[in-house]
């Protein structure tokens, strides 16, 4: 269906953040821009409505940001997430374009607040989007339609058909019948693939059907697969994704922030058999938080248990379902559908491996260990012994994958013969070029807004 | 005793912000939703009087429906904060009624204006200007009730209130705060000054928060007015009608001026918004009440305009008789928000 063929310049695949820059970019250079967003309106934007921050490198104060932020800090906090896995020329460059993003971020409708109660360590190093993400979003809409940009929602790209170095055809569906375009650029930035419970179940075995998906349902890889398939080089381990552990109570897609649990420091956590498997006191939480998604992962059912007493309750911030409660264990493990002698005897033991809780601390680690006790609790060992009991289910929350196309300090895709000469990508969808393990709090938004641009920018050009 | 299903949906949705907070930059709910982990019924009621209805923290939030949370917290706010007026309304049938029926409103303000008709034709007048159509101890007589009853009706109510909510013993402070918050209606600016989402979606606006401060400043002014002349008349023996260059005449002009631009924005500014993310059973009373203080203020300047005719008789009595109904439906109607609001901010201002 040749029809509208010659009417856009450029093609945005995807309807989040990275996408809405290329977008915005590339219209204010003159381009005709059609955004392809695959949800329906009410859930555009993809995983950044669930967003809340850009981290941000700025060398004195910056609107809300105080104090100073340097790129080689910047950077040393990336090396110490990724344990290295991360391509340090794009890093950097991402890092040191950040500085320039804030105050675009605002000429384009984005307001900033002061870091949220409950995150003062990111006063310094990360921006708060007043209203969080979806605010975002919604105010990058405006601006991009206001620009001239048009947008498809319910409008999911099937394939992009790539011969001979070059993006020729745009296939999508909209309105219950396939379309085709043929624009003289695309930009892919349609996200991971973490939504496609298949795919990460070829990834991670059975178990991935257990897994809650953070985020849009959405962000099913289609177009990544799509690429992929036709040869386009890609980074990042197939095989990895991030993933934290949740509220087990949570929706099976789009949980977003509000899933998470902070209490697993002042608790044990069990699993189904009622026994304890890792340290919960290893590490301050933000620290240890992914590491829960794998354990919890690891366990039968890939389900676990916190379990803590009254005493622990106001020591973490409230998630959206209230605990399960319950005046003895007995009862909680009924409630839970835990074995409940074990559960007792679990519990038994570790309140009688806890020495002196004096000194505990609940904001830093305040090496309150258990002695003796196997895996050992070895920070904020209180005994468990002071009803009422409360309860909490945890799963494994995939956050986003890793596996992405590679992309060059122009955002350009490649292929085995060289660049493809009129595809870029941006954002989620290719920052396993950076990001190759692990997750620093507002570096997803700082790819995709510093990427979106140079997609945008770079398929402008390439238009003419 | 209203039942307390709003209060408990109010408080699922609460719970859920707080644990997201990522809205906590817009206005004074989310820091006081932010502080408690347990939040009781006189919390939630506090929050949504405290809620301005801005709906900014609707059109950010990333859980309204389709998804299944369903958050719409300025819509069950303005229910909470609805049946919190009704129910400490004094005496609460009338509060009932009114709120929830613009044709009431209507009704009422009709039968007073139809009262002042056979009172101006029935009593005797006495001296000059629309004095002598109706005596200024007439108007004394029938106004001064008028005016002190919906004051202590709204007393029992605040009071009322403010046990509901656990209110302390207020400090001059914290009336400085309330004041200071609702001189610049800052909870309708938006957190970063932009205003806010109401008539146009998502994108921001000043048009309420600057058509309503047109209502409050004219309705103060006009409330200046009448009691520079309550003094010139009795401290300086000095009875109306007073000269355009006379302090009564430049406050209830300019007042009655802003007042009818302000509700008209008022009016065409709600036709617009979206009737779910406020009490859509109210809505009609709502625009009774907005119609009717346009009534007051338009009949005003044309007793003004019309002050030497042959009108000034149905003038006369079109006027009085909406402001004798806009006095008693007071405690009753969507005007009793503005004493509510204050007694929220002041209670606010005790919790920081």
């Amino acid at each position: 269906m040749p029809e509208k063929q010659d009417r856009y310049d450029v093609v945005v695949v995807g309807g989040g953040n990275a996408a809405l820059c290329a977008a915005m970019t590339a219209a204010e250079t003159g381009a005709k821009v059609l955004i392809l967003e695959a949800a329906p309106e009410p859930y555009r934007g993809g995983n950044s409505r669930h967003t809340r921050n850009f981290r941000c490198m700025h060398e004195g104060p910056l609107s809300v940001l105080i104090d100073r932020y340097g790129e080689d800090e910047y950077f040393d906090d990336l090396i110490k997430v990724t344990g290295g896995r991360t391509d340090e020329a794009l890093a950097r460059m991402v890092i040191r374009e950040t500085e320039a993003c804030l105050p675009w971020m605002q000429d384009h409708g984005v307001h900033f607040q002061p870091s949220l109660s409950g995150t003062l360590s990111l006063a310094r190093t990360n921006a708060f989007f007043m209203g969080g993400g979806k605010a975002l979003v919604n105010a990058y809409y405006r601006t991009a339609e206001a620009l001239g940009v048009d947008v498809l929602y319910d409008a999911p790209v099937t394939h992009l058909a790539v011969a001979d170095g070059r993006v020729n055809r745009v296939e999508y569906i909209h309105g219950g019948q396939q379309h085709n375009l043929a624009p003289k650029a695309v930009v892919v930035a349609s996200g991971g693939f973490q939504a496609d419970i298949d795919w990460l179940a070829e990834a991670w075995g059975p178990p991935a059907r257990n897994f809650l998906i953070r985020g849009t349902p959405y962000n099913r890889g289609t177009v990544l697969r799509d690429l992929i398939d036709q040869g386009a080089d890609t980074v990042g381990d197939p095989t990895q994704c991030h993933a934290v552990a949740i509220d087990g109570r949570a929706p099976k897609y789009d949980g977003g922030i509000v899933t998470r649990l902070d209490c697993v420091p002042f608790s044990i956590v069990v699993n189904r058999d009622g026994d304890r498997f890792h340290d919960e006191g290893e590490d301050v939480w933000p620290k240890r938080y992914a590491i829960w998604g794998r354990l919890v992962a690891a366990q039968p059912d890939q389900v676990g248990y916190v379990i803590i007493d009254s005493k622990s309750l106001p020591l973490f911030m409230p998630s959206v379902y209230p605990p399960i409660e319950a005046g003895s264990l007995a009862e909680l493990a009924r409630k839970m559908g835990l074995p409940a002698g074990k559960l007792q005897t679990t519990v038994a033991a570790f309140n009688a491996a806890c020495g002196d809780t004096v000194g505990f601390q609940p904001t830093e680690l305040d090496g309150v260990a258990t002695n003796g006790l196997t895996p050992p609790k070895s920070n904020w060992a209180r005994p468990i012994d002071t009803p009422p009991y409360y309860g909490y289910s945890l799963r494994t929350g995939v956050t986003f994958t890793y596996l992405g196309l590679r992309v060059d300090e122009r955002a350009q895709c490649s292929d085995a013969a060289g660049p493809i000469s009129n595809l870029w990508a941006a954002g989620e969808t290719m920052a396993g070029s950076i990001l190759g393990q692990g997750y620093l709090a507002g570096f997803g938004m700082a790819i995709g807004t510093v990427f979106g641009r140079i997609a945008g920018r770079e398929a402008a050009n390439h238009v003419g | 005793m209203l039942d307390d299903t709003a209060i408990e949906e109010a408080r699922r949705q609460a719970q859920i912000c707080n644990a997201c907070r990522y809205c906590e930059g817009y206005c004074s709910v989310f820091p006081a939703l932010h502080a408690q982990r347990v939040m009781a019924d006189g919390d939630i009621v506090q929050l949504a009087n405290l809620c301005h209805n801005c709906q900014n923290c609707f059109d950010a939030c990333q859980y309204t429906a389709p998804h299944e949370f369903d958050l719409n917290l300025p819509g069950i706010l303005a229910e909470v904060r609805q049946e919190s007026w009704e129910e400490t309304a004094f005496p609460a049938a009338l509060g009932r009624s009114f709120h929830r029926n613009g044709t009431l409103i209507a009704m009422a303000a009709v039968v007073a204006m139809a009262a002042l008709f056979a009172l101006l034709r029935a009593l005797p007048g006495g001296g000059e200007g629309f004095y002598a159509m109706l005596s200024h101890g007439a108007m004394v007589a029938i106004f001064l009730p008028a005016f002190v009853f919906p004051l202590v009706a709204l007393g029992v109510g605040l009071k009322r209130y403010w046990s509901r909510v656990g209110g302390e013993r207020i400090r001059l402070g914290h009336l400085r705060a309330a004041f200071a918050s609702a001189a610049q209606m800052r909870n309708l600016a938006g957190g970063h000054g932009k205003g806010c989402n109401f008539e146009d979606g998502d994108r921001f606006s000043q048009g309420r928060r600057v058509m309503h401060q047109l209502v409050m400043y004219g309705f103060l002014l006009c409330f200046a007015a009448t009691t520079a002349g309550t003094i010139l008349h009795y401290v300086f023996d000095m009875p109306a009608p007073y000269a355009l260059f006379s302090l009564p005449k430049l406050l209830g002009l300019s007042g009655g001026i802003l007042l009818c631009i302000g509700t008209l924005g008022m009016m065409r500014l709600k036709l617009r918004s979206r009737p779910d993310l406020q009490f859509p059973p109210v809505r009609r009373g709502e625009f009774g009440f907005i119609l009717l203080l346009f009534i007051v203020s338009a009949s005003g300047l044309a007793l003004y305009a019309g002050g030497g005719t042959t009108a000034l008789g149905a003038l006369l009595a079109l006027h009085l008789g909406a402001v004798l109904a806009f006095f008693l439906l007071t405690p009753y109607s969507k005007m009793a928000h503005g004493f509510y609001r204050f007694a929220a901010l002041v209670r606010d201002a005790q919790r920081r």
